[in-house]
């Protein structure tokens, strides 16, 4: 009883999330913004990496979340994990195209070109078209179980991207930098970086977990059995 | 959001629950194989995004007529015609190799001495290298400039003319 009723009141872990998120980062945009010195080479555009870099690890995290709900739910076949791994992936794909469009807008000024294949690039491009391409996957099959353990296996699989994209710049010589570390990074750049990184990081987690609650609830309807005469008449 | 029923799922059946740990199997082995040959297989010999100029000139012949793209640094002083409409030399180097590159393009903002750069076009036979397209590449240092810098009227404009007359 207790438990139904939970289930249908709002949880309110997302929303202090989603609230401590926005906090985040408005500081972290305002001091990235307004106090932070622009960069001695790079100017007012190196600004841009208060988003772009935090975005660039929440995407990543995203998906690797995806990876272990992928894997809890062939492990465990818990309905739970599929909502989950479908909320990852959506979240995922939306960081790692906007991720994209940052990268673009810094590029140009900063490269002198919006776009170029290398290996960073392409593995993020990789990434994202390989992930959207598992929503559309789970769009096109009906049945609940299929598309559940497909998609899952096709997250596993896609999942190897991510250490490629990690790794694609030291492995590889690329026009996109190396990672930065706080010993290439000024100090007064660290405050926005990692509040915006903290502020990303919640707002996707309530993402996440609002998405999984819709998902819950449509799979809950879905396989659902079918009602008898009794009931629809009673 | 207490989740200690299974929010009134029902459960999958045992045969579903057997045939997806297989696939978990499966899809583990297939990830990592593809892993591995990515990483460890010929693809990251195969797969160059730049020559440097060591490479460019262990290529010899090969390097005349094709498109490569030239990854180094712009070498101290050699930058030429940086503001003329003619055209705009410079050396690229790392640390065995020197090119000399002929560009037409006007260069981003960020070109300067001894900043990264990918060019992109073909070695001719008169011994430099013909620049269709130059990128400036940013290596992962992100400096606060020395104090007394302060955030100026100037360096936002030039800026933002930088970026309005980028046009492709």
């Amino acid at each position: 009883m207790s438990a139904t009723a939970s289930n249908n009141r709002f949880p309110a872990l997302p929303w202090i999330l989603l609230g401590l998120g926005i906090v985040c980062l408005a500081i972290g945009s305002y001091v990235g913004l307004f106090v932070a010195p622009p960069e001695a080479l790079m100017g007012q555009v190196q600004r841009i990496m208060y988003v772009h870099v935090p975005t660039a690890w929440n995407a990543l995290l995203a998906m690797t979340f995806a990876f272990v709900s992928a894997l809890v739910f062939l492990f465990s076949s818990d309905w739970k994990w599929d909502a989950r791994m479908e909320a990852a992936i959506e979240v995922g794909v939306v960081l790692a195209f906007l991720l994209c469009c940052q990268g673009s807008i810094w590029a140009k000024p900063t490269w002198g070109v919006w776009w170029d294949w290398d290996p960073r690039l392409t593995t993020t491009a990789v990434l994202l078209f390989a992930f959207l391409g598992i929503l559309a996957l789970r769009k096109f099959v009906e049945d609940p179980a299929r598309r559940a353990i497909w998609s899952a296996v096709a997250t596993i699989i896609a999942y190897a991207d991510v250490p490629i994209v990690y790794y694609s710049v030291r492995w590889w010589n690329s026009l996109h930098q190396l990672q930065s570390s706080p010993a290439t990074v000024s100090r007064q750049f660290w405050l926005p970086l990692r509040m915006n990184a903290f502020g990303i990081l919640f707002l996707m987690t309530a993402f996440i977990m609002l998405r999984a609650r819709v998902g819950s609830l449509r799979l809950k309807h879905e396989l659902a059995p079918p009602p008898n005469a009794a009931e629809v008449t009673a | 959001m207490k989740e200690t029923t299974n929010e009134g799922m029902p459960t999958a059946s045992a045969a579903l629950r057997r045939k997806s740990r297989w696939f978990m199997a499966g899809a583990l082995v297939i990830a990592a194989a593809a892993f591995l040959v990515i990483t460890l297989g010929g693809i990251s010999k195969n797969l160059v995004y730049y020559w440097t100029p060591t490479d460019l000139h262990a290529a010899g012949d090969k390097a005349y007529g094709a498109t490569i793209r030239l990854g180094g640094m712009v070498a101290p002083h050699s930058v030429q015609g940086r503001n003329g409409a003619s055209g705009l030399e410079f050396d690229v180097k790392d640390a065995t190799g020197i090119v000399h590159v002929k560009s037409s393009g006007v260069p981003p903002q960020m070109f300067r001495e001894n900043i990264g750069v990918v060019v992109e076009g073909t070695m001719t036979r008169a011994g430099y290298f013909q620049c269709n397209r130059l990128m400036v590449s940013h290596n992962n240092e992100y400096r606060a400039p020395k104090a007394g810098h302060a955030i100026d009227k100037k360096e936002l404009q030039k800026l933002m003319r930088s970026t309005e007359g980028l046009k492709d």
